[in-house]
C-alpha cells in the first residue's frame, strides 16, 4: 500500500509561511449525517496547496465521498470550517455556495452524472452556462466556450463524430471522459474526482488518469482524486490515507 | 441574465421533450380544459349576442300599454300573446312622423303546426336587422306578393319539410293542439328565409292583408255560421287591418329615440308603450341567463382539474429528476435557477396546452359550426377572441404558471445533497 506523508497540516506555522495560501483547508471539521449523533468525519486539520494532485485513499465507509462533498460545498460541517481558495464555505448561503462551486470547482462523479437528454457538447458546456467566470476563462482559452469544449473533447480522445450524440449512446469510458471535460471546462482551480475510474478496466483506467493529470497540469488545477485502487496513485503529488486523517469511524463510502 | 434565462428555457424545453409522453398527456388535458372553457365562453357570448340582437337596428318597439318585457316577448320572440292590440291608425301616424325612417307593423295570433304566424308588410324583409345589422335574405323563392303567399323561416321550413310552391293551412290561435284551421284559405309557400339564429327562423310570414282575409268570415275567435268567403272573393273586401300587435320603428337619427318614446308613451288617442329593444333584451337575458354562470363554473372546475394534473405530473417527475436538478446545481446552478427552470417547464406546458386548446376550438367551430346552426339553431362563428376570452386565456396561463411554481418551490427547497445521494 502506497502511503505518502500528508503534505501540510493547518496550523503548521513553518509550512504556512513558506507556501502560498492553501487551495483547500479544513479546520477542526466535524460532520455527521442529519439525525445521527455519531460523526462520519472528524478531521482536525487538512490542507492542500494550489496545483497539487492529491490521491485520497481509504476503505469503504471511511468518509471519502463525504470529504469531497464537504470540500465542494455540497455538505456543510456540523462544526469547524472548510476553506476553498481562501473562502470559508460555511459562511456562504446555499445559493452562494452553488455559485462559488460553479466558478471554482469541477466535480467528476462516480456515476458521471451526465444529463441524458443533452448532447455531449451540451453536457460539457453546462458549467459555462451557470458561471460567467468559467465561461469567460473558456472564452479566453479558446475564443469561445463552445470551441474550448471541442478542444477539450479532442484532447480527451473524443472524436468530433460523437459530439452531438446523446450521452446514453456512449460507452462507459466515453461517458467518463465527457464528465471529465465538463469538470475541466473553464479551468476550475479545484477539480474533485470521486472514484471516476471504478467502472473501467486497468488499461482504460491508466489512460484516463494520464489524460486527467495532463489536463489538470495544463490548467494548473488542484486535483483531489478519490479511489479504492491505490495502484493508480503513482502520478499524484501525494497520497492521503483518510482513516489516518479522520478521527471518526465513518459510515460513508 | 438574459442569456442564462434563455439557457434555462432551452433546458426546460429539452427536458420536457425528453418526457414528452407524460407531458403531452398533461398538455392535452390542459388543452381540453381550455377548449371547454373558451368554447363555453364563446357559446355563451354568441348565444347572448344572438338573443340580445335578435332584433337590431330597430330603435323602438311600440305596442299597446303593458309591460316592457311582455311587449318584447310577443313582438320579437312571438312568445305569449298581447292582451291588447294597438290601433292601425296610431301605427300609421307613428310611421308618418318625420323622424321615422321606417316602420314594420306586426300582427300575431295565428300559428302553423306550433310555429307562430306573423302578419307584416314587405318592409319587414327590407328593414329587419339582426345580430349587428345583418339583413334577412331569402334562401329560396321571393317575398309574398299576393294575399295567400307565405314566407317560411329556415328552421320551420326544414322541420316541416316545406319547399317553394307547397300549400299549407294556418290554424287560428296558438299554443293548443286542437286549433281550428283556416282550411278554406290555404297559403302557398312563396319563399324560404335563410337561417338567422333568431326567432325569425321559427316563424311564418304573411301579409297584413292576408291576416285580415282569413278572418273575414270569423267573429269572436270562431267562424261565423252560414258565412263562407272564398279565397277568390277576398279581394272585394277592405283588407286594411283595424289593429296590429306591435310596430317596429327605425329612426333617421338614433338620438331622437327618447323624444319618440316619450311621445308614444303619452299618445293621446290610445294608451301605448314604446320600448328600446336593447335595454329590455338585457333585462330578459339577466333573467334567463343565470344558467350561463353555472356552465362557466363547471368549465372552470374542469380547468382546475387540468391544472391539478399539471402540478401532479411535474411533482411526480420531480422524484425522477432530483439527480438531474442536483447535477445542474453541482455545476453552479443556483436554487433560483432551478425554480425558474421548473416554472419555465410549467409555462411551456401551459402555453402548449392553451395554444393547442385554442386551435382545437377554432377547428371545432369550423367543423361543427354549420351542424350546430343546422341542427340546433345555435350560431357560433369564428371570431377573434374578445376581452372575456383573452381574460380567460390569461387566467389559465397565470393559473398554470402558479401551479408550476408549486413543484418549482419544492425543488428550490431541495438540498443539493438530497439529489446527489439518490440512487439511479
Amino acid at each position: 500500500m502506497v502511503r505518502q506523508k500528508l503534505l501540510s497540516k493547518a496550523g503548521d506555522p513553518a509550512a504556512e509561511s513558506l507556501s502560498p495560501a492553501p487551495a483547500v483547508l479544513l479546520d477542526k471539521v466535524l460532520f455527521s449525517w442529519p439525525g445521527r449523533r455519531r460523526p462520519v468525519l472528524d478531521i482536525p486539520s487538512f490542507s492542500v496547496r494550489p496545483g497539487e494532485h492529491i490521491f485520497i485513499a481509504g476503505p469503504s465507509g471511511s468518509g471519502k465521498s463525504t470529504l469531497l462533498g464537504l470540500i465542494a460545498g455540497i455538505f456543510v460541517p456540523r462544526s469547524g470550517r472548510v476553506f476553498v481558495n481562501g473562502t470559508c464555505l460555511n459562511d456562504l448561503g446555499g445559493a452562494k455556495r452553488d455559485a462559488f462551486r460553479g466558478d471554482h470547482i469541477g466535480f467528476i462523479f462516480q456515476q458521471f452524472n451526465l444529463i441524458p437528454y443533452l448532447s455531449i457538447l451540451e453536457n460539457v458546456l453546462i458549467p459555462c452556462n451557470f458561471s460567467s467566470l468559467r465561461s469567460a476563462r473558456a472564452g479566453r482559452q479558446a475564443g469561445s466556450p463552445a470551441r474550448a469544449a471541442r478542444n477539450l473533447l479532442e484532447r480527451l480522445d473524443m472524436s468530433p463524430g460523437l459530439w452531438n450524440r446523446k450521452v446514453n449512446q456512449l460507452s462507459v469510458g466515453q461517458q467518463q471522459r465527457v464528465a471529465a471535460a465538463r469538470a475541466l471546462i473553464g479551468g476550475p482551480s479545484i477539480l474533485i474526482a470521486d472514484e471516476p475510474t471504478s467502472s473501467l478496466d486497468a488499461d482504460r483506467r491508466k489512460a484516463f488518469l494520464r489524460l486527467l493529470l495532463r489536463e489538470c497540469g495544463e490548467a494548473r488545477s488542484t486535483l483531489l482524486f478519490v479511489s479504492h485502487d491505490q495502484g493508480i496513485a503513482e502520478g499524484f503529488s501525494a497520497t492521503v490515507f483518510l482513516p489516518e486523517l479522520n478521527n471518526a469511524a465513518g459510515e460513508d463510502g | 441574465m438574459t442569456a442564462r434565462f434563455c439557457y434555462l428555457l432551452f433546458l426546460a424545453g429539452k427536458s420536457a421533450w425528453n418526457r414528452r409522453g407524460t407531458l403531452l398527456l398533461v398538455a392535452f388535458s390542459i388543452a381540453l380544459s381550455t377548449t371547454l372553457l373558451l368554447g363555453i365562453e364563446k357559446i355563451r357570448t354568441q348565444i347572448r349576442e344572438n338573443f340580445v340582437q335578435a332584433v337590431s337596428g330597430t330603435d323602438l318597439v311600440v305596442g299597446a300599454r303593458g309591460g316592457n318585457i311582455q311587449l318584447m316577448l310577443y313582438a320579437v320572440f312571438h312568445l305569449g300573446g298581447a292582451t291588447n292590440n294597438m290601433g292601425w291608425r296610431s301605427a300609421r301616424e307613428i310611421a308618418g312622423r318625420p323622424e321615422v325612417a321606417w316602420a314594420i307593423p306586426v300582427s300575431l295570433g295565428d300559428s302553423h303546426k306550433g310555429y307562430p304566424v306573423v302578419a307584416t308588410t314587405t318592409e319587414f324583409f327590407a328593414h329587419y336587422r339582426f345580430r349587428g345589422g345583418r339583413e334577412l335574405s331569402l334562401a329560396r323563392g321571393k317575398a309574398f306578393a299576393s294575399v295567400f303567399d307565405v314566407v317560411v323561416g329556415a328552421e320551420a321550413a326544414k322541420k316541416l319539410g316545406y319547399v317553394v310552391g307547397q300549400k299549407l293551412v294556418l290554424s287560428h290561435g296558438s299554443g293548443g293542439s286542437h286549433l281550428t284551421e283556416h282550411a278554406d284559405k290555404p297559403f302557398v309557400v312563396c319563399g324560404i328565409l335563410a337561417p338567422t339564429g333568431t326567432p325569425v327562423d321559427r316563424s311564418l310570414y304573411i301579409g297584413l292583408d292576408a291576416m285580415e282575409a282569413i278572418h273575414l268570415d270569423w267573429r269572436g275567435g270562431a267562424p261565423m255560421p252560414g258565412l263562407r268567403i272564398l279565397p277568390e272573393q277576398v279581394a272585394k273586401f277592405d283588407l286594411e287591418p283595424k289593429s296590429i300587435t306591435a310596430l317596429l320603428v327605425g329612426l333617421k337619427k338614433r338620438g331622437q329615440v327618447f323624444a319618440l318614446q316619450r311621445a308614444v308613451n303619452e299618445w293621446k288617442t290610445e294608451p301605448l308603450t314604446g320600448v328600446m329593444p336593447g335595454v329590455v333584451m338585457d333585462q330578459i337575458w339577466s333573467v334567463v341567463g343565470v344558467g350561463e354562470q353555472a356552465l362557466l363554473f363547471v368549465s372552470a372546475l374542469v380547468t382546475v382539474a387540468g391544472l391539478a394534473g399539471l402540478a401532479a405530473a411535474i411533482l411526480a417527475g420531480l422524484g425522477e429528476r432530483r439527480r438531474e436538478l442536483a447535477i445542474l446545481r453541482s455545476a453552479g446552478a443556483r436554487p433560483v435557477n432551478i425554480l425558474i427552470l421548473l416554472a419555465c417547464e410549467g409555462f411551456l406546458i401551459v402555453t402548449a396546452g392553451t395554444v393547442g386548446g385554442s386551435v382545437a376550438l377554432i377547428l371545432l367551430i369550423a367543423a361543427l359550426g354549420p351542424t350546430l346552426a343546422d341542427m340546433y339553431g345555435i350560431f357560433i362563428y369564428l371570431s377573434p377572441p374578445d376581452s372575456g376570452e383573452w381574460l380567460l386565456l390569461g387566467c389559465i396561463c397565470l393559473a398554470g404558471i402558479l401551479t408550476g411554481l408549486v413543484p418549482a418551490l419544492r425543488a428550490y427547497r431541495m438540498s443539493l445533497s438530497d439529489g446527489l445521494t439518490v440512487a439511479i
